[in-house]
């Protein structure tokens, strides 16, 4: 038997989507195994780790996404520098 | 909150998460493929980019079964969780009653959902099932869950609520016997009536099994799709096509797989939102409790 991944139907852009939340989280547990953080308080409504704060950036860079495809037509790079900002934003003052 | 010594111990659900990849990851990233794709079969495909979001976000009836679906949990849930709390109240204490109660009031839980469809489609039927024939021939209403919307969301608000609250009612059961005699005894001295017992006593301490019973049954409602697939069917019309309804339809009915996993990713960006959010209620509750 050979194990294929034909049926994933793998795009490039996909890829790159995939490989970049899976090296995000591995750096993640990477980084929180070598100096464990404390749990701390910013613009956030809630008290939050970091990798609460990496979860609710990517979770909320689909909600952008969402926005930005549903409700206008700019281009998707401008998005992306959104998302980048966002994600940043939060991991650092969230 | 306390620092930990350090998070090495976290590598132990490691078997956990390569169980995971294979039965979620692998799949959710297929269906990110699948999005932005056009497929007629095995390697027949064709990069659409954000073309299936597009059709999807701006798709009224996505909107309409979103809509629906908010309504039917939130009923649901009005409906529920005073009734199971109501009920849970009322049962006996101790004795013999105890275990009849809640043995009889398990029995719904027990029954396979598609099994809860078919039961409810004989028992509201207008020509012979006991709800349907009795309210159409004693009380004179005409009353037909297949042809009228408004019957259709009764008898399926009616299932969901015989359905499920019994584990509302189990929960907050649970949460009562957990309460110690010593505050009924306080409450006496104090000559608390009912009303200021279940505000200052039994509420507060059912806050965490109401909680969990509030996030379970959020879910389920929100994710339903045997009962109303086997009851109604999305119908009449498209009156009760929920979420999961009208996501099947499009996936494997019209086997429209990009718009279909298009849907799924946005319906999976719901949930996930909404699990964070209750996530988030509990562990506060879990720590309000501690304090």
């Amino acid at each position: 038997m050979t194990l294929t991944l034909e049926w994933m139907e793998w795009t490039v852009p996909t890829a790159i989507f995939c490989s970049t939340i899976i090296l995000m989280v591995i750096a993640m547990t990477i980084w929180q195994t070598i100096s464990p953080s404390l749990e701390r308080r910013g613009f956030l409504p809630i008290p939050t780790t970091p990798g609460d704060r990496l979860f609710i950036g990517i979770l909320g860079s689909a909600y952008l996404f969402f926005a930005w495809i549903g409700l206008t037509h700019f281009a998707l790079w401008i998005l992306l520098v959104v998302v980048v900002c966002w994600i940043i934003v939060v991991m650092v003052w969230g | 909150m306390e620092k930990w010594a350090n998070n090495k111990a976290w590598f132990l659900v490691l078997p956990v998460v390569i169980i995971v990849a294979f039965s979620a990851i692998i799949p959710l990233m297929t269906v990110i493929n699948y999005s932005v794709q056009d497929i007629w079969g095995p390697g027949q495909s064709v990069f659409v980019g954000t073309e299936w979001f597009e059709e999807m976000l701006g798709d009224k009836r996505l909107h309409d079964a979103l809509w629906r679906q908010f309504l039917f949990s939130g009923l649901v849930l009005l409906i529920e969780m005073p009734l199971g709390v109501l009920i849970a109240l009322a049962m006996p204490k101790r004795g013999w009653g105890v275990s009849a109660c809640l043995v009889t009031i398990a029995i719904p839980l027990l029954i396979p959902w598609n099994v809860i469809g078919t039961i409810w489609i004989i028992f509201t039927r207008p020509d012979i099932g006991l709800f349907g024939a009795g309210i159409n021939n004693l009380l004179g209403i005409a009353f037909d869950h297949t042809a009228r919307p408004l019957d259709a969301w009764i008898t399926l608000m009616l299932m969901e609520i015989w359905h499920w609250t019994p584990l509302v009612i189990l929960l907050a059961y649970a949460g009562l016997r957990a309460i110690p005699e010593a505050f009924y005894q306080a409450a006496k001295i104090d000559g608390a009536s009912a009303w200021a017992k279940f505000q200052y006593i039994q509420l507060p301490k059912m806050r965490g099994v109401l909680t969990i019973a509030l996030l379970l049954r959020f879910m389920d409602s929100f994710l339903i799709y045997a009962e109303p697939f086997v009851l109604t069917g999305g119908g009449p019309g498209n009156s009760t096509t929920f979420l999961s309804i009208y996501l099947v339809k499009i996936a494997l009915g019209q086997f429209d797989l990009g718009p279909g996993a298009a849907f799924s990713l946005i319906y999976f960006v719901i949930v996930l939102l909404f699990s964070f959010m209750f996530y988030q209620a509990l562990q506060r509750v879990g720590k309000g409790e501690k304090g």
